[in-house]
């Protein structure tokens, strides 16, 4: 497997501009006679197809949802970084870069982290341009927070729902080229196969979700916006329809799947109610600004209500542990944290999976009135979900899978390892390395769709000048049988258990062995609990209907076989990379303090897996990553 | 808690659907359970009698995608004010409730299966001029214009809109005004918006007219039922901006 | 005047008709009530008011078919919005309920269709002369003029004309209290400053009218207000 990233050369800040320069161009009378087939609608997916289209390429998107408005970048909260430096607070490109590679726990590439922090500035000068409503000083001047710990206020957000603007804005683009001409949308569409031809990504197949027609789609380009695998561990933050189906078919055809064991546990989440509960719901971070996290000191206590509980028998074990950063220590030591008391036994609610946090002292402090101007909408959504009232009781927390570094593998130029085949947005690997900064994801969609895929893609189709081949083309035709065949597999097993039940039965065995802590034997555990219950799917899953019309059991089943697969590549590759770093926290290395211990001199790289057919063992490559500018350090929050 | 649900069963667009009596799925219901959650489990226990599930649309479950859509007991999205119906718990029921379950009605929103809508025609609004024509790259800096708070404030208001449908299912005239009229004040408020505003605000309208949604009589369902609050005053705007361009525009 | 026709047969457009002609039709009713709470001030005065009103002559009848205009386009948009209404909905809820309508608002169409009916009685009665109280038509006081003041009194003083009348007040004044808001939504007449006053000013005007048009029978009935012949 060739995993060249195609750096270009030059100084760091000059890489990109280097690269642009050397690309070669398409005519812009050539560029309408190439067809690009885009994979989702979200903010990487949008905006590219938004982007290509407006340069005059024939772009052909397609979303499972109903609307491409509703791609889960909408469900984003916080806000967007950028290194505008408005805030005149000592913010720079150089600095959004440097803090995103250390916060990525050195497994990210330095050129591309780069490049992210020049263009995230464009991004929000598109973004205004198109409309969004961004939060805005009373001078009129654009209002900047900051978040996630970080030093500067180089966040730009818009009230509690920045990913719903840019999504919106990105749709406004979208919705002016479909009208053009110049995109055609395909919804309700779900892409089962990709189709490559000589080595090339040439095309997919798709499930047309009303009719339940099987459809070829060819172009010169595939670009797989398709979004993150949160959704193997069942329960996540994710949106239900959130899959893995056309990354993994992409990986079936070629494409290396870098670091598939980077997951981002999200520490304030409400938590599990009860054995019906089909997703979790985030709240924003900012509460532990002012709220208190604690559990009962004695396990005898967990059963009481917290105010039945005295003030010493409460332990506030953040603010014991670090003291220095007390409630507001990064996500995954938070998150690590209420899992080791849940662990003690000293976890809280129905379930035993929470823990406090409380707004007392803070009311107290502060009056209800400043506390409700702050939080007066978490509090609301909070008392929505769960019948209690934050102001008199303690809210319950607990962590919950939110975001997945992992993804395609792609170069710099977000190209995947099958040639024409590109990745963007939370469907790649690249920028993260293994753990994700606050309001970084939405920067990273809409700069791989708005500023990097248009000069990237001209460059392919400008100097490899590939040939788009008819979908009646044998290996189109065989795609799609293999499609019609897996869905009457499916359909035709006929055994007992729901779909459903077969997905939470995952998600547990991924959450307890390959959550927020991990370790060797459980790993190893997991890879044999795994394909029994594939091979039990397979034998025992009950698919009602037919695949002629819409038939949303037969949705689920097609992704579930696929999480189903894809939960042991994300066990492998957790077990492989012995060490802990970022999101992913071996157990075996840690500090004497509980810290992820990093092993750079062995893993400073990026894991990539290969796909060796059916039955045998994927195999591991790795692609190095050096750090030039970034020092090596750890993180130290006592 | 046990319910007794009567939920709308259509097989596909062509078929004329009727309710479905269900009681024996719907016992021992949590109240903790989200709407959404209780017909996942009516589904579950569906599925293993040899049934199939009631298909509805959901995605995010966190009440901001707008995917869900369902006429619960006569009111789109529930009994819960600014909630959706992924985000209405069942706390808002007791124990012997009898819950209808209805799909968004609306000629313009034809019934695919069971709950489950078409709601392209908002999008085909949106198409007709629901963005600002700048192509990416040419922005200036986002600083370059000084916006007032209160009129980013406004814009903002009308552009919290989910495009969920609730306002057209409420509206007792399946009129889209709310959706078109929170769109185009989003727009049109903004100084970005205002190059475009008077041919937006004729094409919009005309595309909402040409898919066939009804008219507004003002009965401000539209602003009960919308689980972001948009308020109708954004009506009045786009009623004013469309005369104004009418009349003006040449 | 593509334009024009466009514009008035597009969904904003057919609501501008509406609230215009409703406007026009609002600012009759609050002049002829004016006009005829000159009842109370006695026969001579609203008798003469009345040959005022028909010395205008050409302008008469202007008003009168601006009024006429009005009250048709009023009709034939109402007519065909709740055709366009109701073909937007073909397949119905079984369970409807409702937060913000108000009775005013879900009835408009039969407000109106009540206030039509009650419209040609009232021409016939007392502009044309025709229907069940001819005789009171015909009579002149003493300076020969039309004796609208007797017309009125012996009419209103027919129990059931009275209730009628008084009936038909009360459907005008539902309607005008959703209709004389609405027309400000219509229009686009809004500012937050001022929403407020523009949501009382139905029910405002529409119980002066209320008001004002039934103080007329009532004192009649009650024996305030006594025919001279």
């Amino acid at each position: 497997m060739n995993l060249d990233a195609k750096i270009p050369e030059g100084p760091i800040a000059e890489k990109w501009e280097n690269a642009k320069f050397s690309y070669k161009l398409v005519n812009p009378a050539n560029k309408r006679k190439f067809d690009i087939i885009i994979v989702g609608s979200g903010l990487a997916g949008g905006s590219a197809a938004a982007t290509l289209a407006e340069l005059g390429y024939n772009v052909a998107c397609f979303c499972y949802q109903d609307s491409p408005r509703r791609a889960h970048s909408i469900a984003a909260q916080g806000g967007i970084n950028a290194a505008k430096n408005y805030q005149g607070d000592g913010d720079s490109v150089y600095r959004l870069f440097y803090d995103t590679v250390k916060g990525g726990d050195y497994r990210s590439r330095e050129a591309n982290v780069y490049r992210l922090a020049q263009v995230s500035r464009n991004i929000i000068d598109q973004a205004t341009a198109m409309g969004v409503p961004f939060a805005r000083e009373y001078g009129g001047t654009l209002a900047n927070r900051s978040f996630g710990g970080a030093q500067v206020s180089r966040t730009f957000y818009a009230r509690g729902q920045t990913g719903q603007q840019l999504l919106l804005g990105v749709y406004a683009g979208l919705s002016r080229q479909i009208k053009a001409g110049k995109v055609t949308m395909f919804t309700r569409h779900e892409m089962l196969e990709m189709v490559t031809h000589e080595g090339r990504a040439a095309g997919i197949v798709t499930r047309d979700m009303v009719s339940g027609k099987i459809e070829s789609h060819a172009g010169h380009s595939v670009i797989m916006a398709s979004g993150g695998y949160g959704n193997t561990f069942y329960l996540s933050t994710n949106a239900m329809g959130c899959n893995v189906t056309a990354s993994y078919r992409a990986y079936k055809k070629g494409a290396g799947f870098a670091n598939p064991c980077y997951t981002q546990i999200h520490p304030t989440c409400i938590p599990v109610s009860g054995e019906y509960q089909s997703k979790l719901t985030l709240m924003s971070e900012s509460l532990r600004n002012d709220g208190r996290i604690w559990v009962p000191k004695n396990k005898e206590d967990c059963k009481k209500k917290p105010e039945q509980i005295p003030e010493e028998d409460r332990d506030y074990y953040l603010e014991r542990k670090y003291p220095a950063f007390g409630n507001l220590v990064p996500r995954d030591v938070a998150s690590r944290n209420a899992k080791l008391m849940c662990d003690e036994g000293r976890g809280v609610g129905a379930t035993g999976f929470g823990v406090y946090l409380d707004f007392s002292d803070a009311i107290q402090r502060l009056g209800k009135k400043l506390v409700e101007e702050r939080y007066g909408n978490l509090f609301e959504m909070y008392e929505r979900i769960t019948g209690d009232d934050p102001y008199s009781t303690p809210m319950k927390i607990y962590p919950a899978v939110h975001y997945t570094m992992g993804g395609l593998w792609v170069d710099y130029n977000l190209q995947s390892t099958v040639p024409g085949l590109f990745v963007l947005g939370e469907a790649n690997f690249s920028d993260h390395g293994a753990n994700r900064l606050g309001a970084s994801a939405l920067m990273q969609g809409l700069a791989d769709g708005y500023f990097v895929i248009p000069y990237t893609l001209g460059n392919y189709l400008g100097s490899e000048k590939p040939e788009k081949i008819s979908t009646d083309h044998a290996v189109f035709k065989e795609a799609e049988k293999s499609c019609k065949d897996r869905i009457e597999k499916l359909l035709a097993i006929d055994g007992k258990r729901t779909v459903d039940s077969f997905h939470k039965e995952l998600g547990l065995i991924m959450w307890e062995h390959c959550g927020m802590a991990r370790n060797e034997s459980g790993l190893k555990k997991a890879l044999e609990l795994i394909p029994a219950l594939r091979e039990e799917f397979w034998s025992d899953v009950r698919v009602p209907g037919s695949g002629a019309n819409l038939n949303q059991s037969l949705e689920k089943a097609g992704r579930v076989a696929d999480f189903l697969e894809f939960g042991e590549i994300m066990c492998r590759d957790a077990l492989t990379r012995d060490e802990s770093c970022g999101g992913h926290f071996r157990e075996e290395h840690q500090t004497e303090e509980g810290e992820a211990k990093r092993v750079d001199e062995k893993f400073s790289h990026a894991a990539v897996w290969e796909y060796k057919g059916e039955g045998n063992e994927p195999t591991r490559h790795e692609e190095p990553m050096t750090f030039e500018h970034v020092k090596f350090s750890s993180r130290s929050y006592k | 808690m046990n319910l007794t649900l009567y939920v709308w069963r259509q097989k596909d667009a062509k078929d004329s659907g009727g309710f479905e009596k269900y009681t024996d799925e719907c016992k021992d219901i949590s109240e903790h359970m989200s709407f959404l959650e209780l017909l996942d489990v009516v589904n579950e226990r569906l599925i293993e009698k040899g049934k199939m599930p009631i298909a509805f649309d959901s995605d995010c479950r966190e009440g901001i995608c707008g995917t869900c859509s369902m006429v619960i007991n006569g009111r789109p999205h529930g009994p819960w004010k600014k909630t959706t119906a992924c985000q209405l718990h069942m706390r808002a029921f007791k124990d012997g409730d009898v819950i209808y379950i209805e799909p968004w009605r609306a000629k313009s929103f034809p019934v695919l299966q069971d709950l489950m809508v078409d709601r392209k025609a908002l999008d085909d609004i949106v198409q007709a001029g629901g963005y600002i024509s700048t192509n990416c790259g040419s922005a200036p800096d986002a600083n370059s214009v000084q916006i007032g708070k209160e009129i980013a404030d406004a814009a903002m208001d009308a552009a919290a809109c989910i495009g969920c449908g609730a306002c057209v299912a409420a509206c007792p005239n399946a009129s889209a005004m709310l959706f078109t009229a929170a769109k185009i004040s989003h727009m049109n408020t903004l100084p970005q918006g205002k190059p475009e505003a008077g041919k937006r605000t004729l094409d919009m309208v005309n595309a909402m007219d040409q898919a066939g949604f009804g008219n507004c009589s003002n009965h401000l369902e539209c602003e009960a039922a919308c689980p972001k609050d948009i308020k109708a005053t954004v009506i009045a705007e786009m009623n004013r901006a469309y005369a104004k361009a009418s009349l003006t525009k040449r | 005047m593509s334009w024009f026709g466009k514009y008035i047969r597009s969904s904003v457009g057919a609501k501008h008709l509406m609230a215009i002609s409703g406007l026009m039709l609002v600012g009759f009713v609050l002049a002829h009530m004016l006009g005829n709470l000159q009842i109370f001030k006695g026969q001579a005065a609203i008798n003469a008011y009345a040959v005022q009103l028909k010395s205008l002559g050409g302008l008469l009848w202007i008003m009168r078919g601006g009024l006429v205009l009005a009250v048709l386009v009023h009709i034939f948009s109402a007519i065909r919005l709740s055709m366009l209404n109701s073909a937007a909905r073909p397949v119905k809820y079984k369970k409807v309920k409702t937060d913000k309508s108000s009775f005013a608002s879900r009835t408009m169409l039969w407000g109106g269709i009540i206030i039509v009916l009650f419209l040609v009685f009232h021409l016939a009665q007392l502009t044309l002369g025709g229907g069940p109280l001819q005789e009171n038509f015909n009579l002149v006081d003493e300076f020969g003029r039309h004796d609208v003041y007797n017309m009125t009194v012996l009419g209103f003083k027919n129990v059931a004309v009275s209730a009628s009348y008084i009936v038909a007040m009360l459907a005008l004044c539902i309607h005008l209290s959703h209709g004389v808001t609405s027309l400000f939504q219509s229009l686009g007449l809004n500012h937050p400053k001022y929403n407020g006053m523009i949501a009382m000013a139905g029910p405002a005007i529409a119980t002066l009218v209320l008001i004002g048009n039934c103080s007329m029978p009532i004192a009649v009935l009650a024996g305030w207000v006594k025919a001279t012949v």
